[in-house]
């Protein structure tokens, strides 16, 4: 009897096929290089990168750490699609018979497939992502119920790792490269929703500026993208309302609360 | 295995990673509806204000939208006001009350449903 690959196919056979990549080289006017891969059962597309660096290019620069979908570090555009490479199988991301991979967009690439995130923490500082405990804080405890409102807003948005996918995916990054993008917004809305945090002021003056919550088109794609299924579009929303200026959109947040 | 040569310096990656997704289409077609909106309130104005100048104004004005052409342009301005009108309502919805809904589903459901108001606009005026 014939021993068979996890989807069914000769394993035999399946090792005979190859599966072409056209890899993105070199920083913003770079071009694509075209490799040639075995196809493997259960392969993912960091499986395909890292073999095209171990077996045929050693020069060729990629990012990854953890390879269970927990860092983040691997995101890259594959086939026009930002996600994460480690849990990307093939098979899922395959447009024909060719893998095209690109470093994320709406950040410079350093080198092939790795970009530079330093402006992605940037826009995260600007939106003031970090928590502000106040000048006391073990006097100034605030008791959290699971069930508030607001913890569950928190709970909504806090479990993005800041892997870049919706800030690629983003049109309004690209059209204008100071917006602070869903991934910050996102982080200043569970902020927002944080009983501890003492420094919203600020926050909402920051997240509502020019480059902030209102310049959000609601095109969607960093919820449609995001590979924790997290919709920053929704936090950014919520943004919106709570830095709505007229009375009118305080009675609608209060609305919406209730 | 080597690689082969340097290929294609276009990356898809720019062009597609988000484009031609719903959201998008949905955003496009309410800001070229609104275009076409903002377009045609000056010339409607200009049309009312030939009133001023008597009935008479007005009337032969007027009997030139019977032409089957304006006919048309108006069945067009009726659909971009509808097709306007149901995406704002959807931006609304998603912005104010954090409505929740498959995005290929209402945004083809809110394009729809601007367009029958269209065709609704032509079976009344045909």
């Amino acid at each position: 009897m014939t021993s068979t690959s996890q989807n069914g196919r000769p394993a035999a056979a399946q090792a005979e096929e190859t599966l072409r990549v056209r890899v993105w080289r070199g920083q913003a006017d770079g071009a694509f290089e075209d490799f040639a891969v075995p196809r493997r059962a259960s392969q993912t597309v960091l499986d395909v990168v890292t073999e095209i660096q171990r077996a045929q290019d050693p020069t060729l620069s990629y990012r990854f750490a953890c390879r269970v979908g927990m860092c983040g570090s691997c995101a890259m555009v594959v086939n026009g699609r930002p996600r994460w490479t480690c849990r990307t199988r093939v098979s899922e991301a395959l447009d024909g018979d060719i893998l095209v991979l690109e470093p994320l967009r709406n950040l410079p690439i350093v080198k092939d497939l790795t970009v530079d995130m330093v402006p992605f923490f940037e826009k995260w500082r600007g939106a003031h992502g970090a928590f502000e405990p106040g000048e006391a804080p073990p006097a100034d405890f605030a008791p959290v119920r699971p069930d508030s409102p607001k913890r569950k807003a928190a709970d909504a948005g806090v479990e993005c790792i800041n892997c870049g996918v919706c800030y690629s995916a983003c049109d309004v990054v690209a059209w204008n490269k100071d917006y602070l993008g869903p991934a910050a917004l996102n982080r200043a809305w569970t902020l927002v929703n944080d009983e501890r945090d003492r420094g919203n002021a600020a926050r909402l003056a920051a997240v509502s500026g020019d480059v902030g919550c209102h310049s959000c088109h609601s095109h969607m794609s960093c919820t449609e993208f995001c590979p924790k299924d997290l919709a920053p579009t929704y936090a950014i929303a919520g943004l919106k309302r709570a830095t709505a200026p007229s009375p009118l959109g305080r009675l609608l947040a209060l609305l919406v609360k209730s | 295995m080597k690689p082969s040569t340097l290929t294609s310096t276009t990356r898809p990656g720019l062009r597609e990673a988000a484009h031609l997704k719903p959201g998008f289409i949905a955003a496009l077609l309410h800001r070229l509806s609104g275009v076409a909106l903002a377009v045609f309130l000056p010339m409607h104005f200009i049309a009312l204000g030939t009133a001023l100048s008597g009935a008479n104004a007005l009337d032969s004005f007027l009997s030139v939208t019977h032409s089957p052409l304006v006919k048309i342009a108006e069945w067009g301005l009726v659909s971009a006001l509808a097709v306007h009108m149901a995406l704002g309502l959807r931006v609304l919805a998603i912005e104010w009350f954090s409505f929740r809904g498959h995005t290929a589903g209402v945004v083809a459901g809110a394009i729809a449903a601007g367009l029958a108001v269209g065709l609704l606009f032509l079976l009344s005026g045909w």
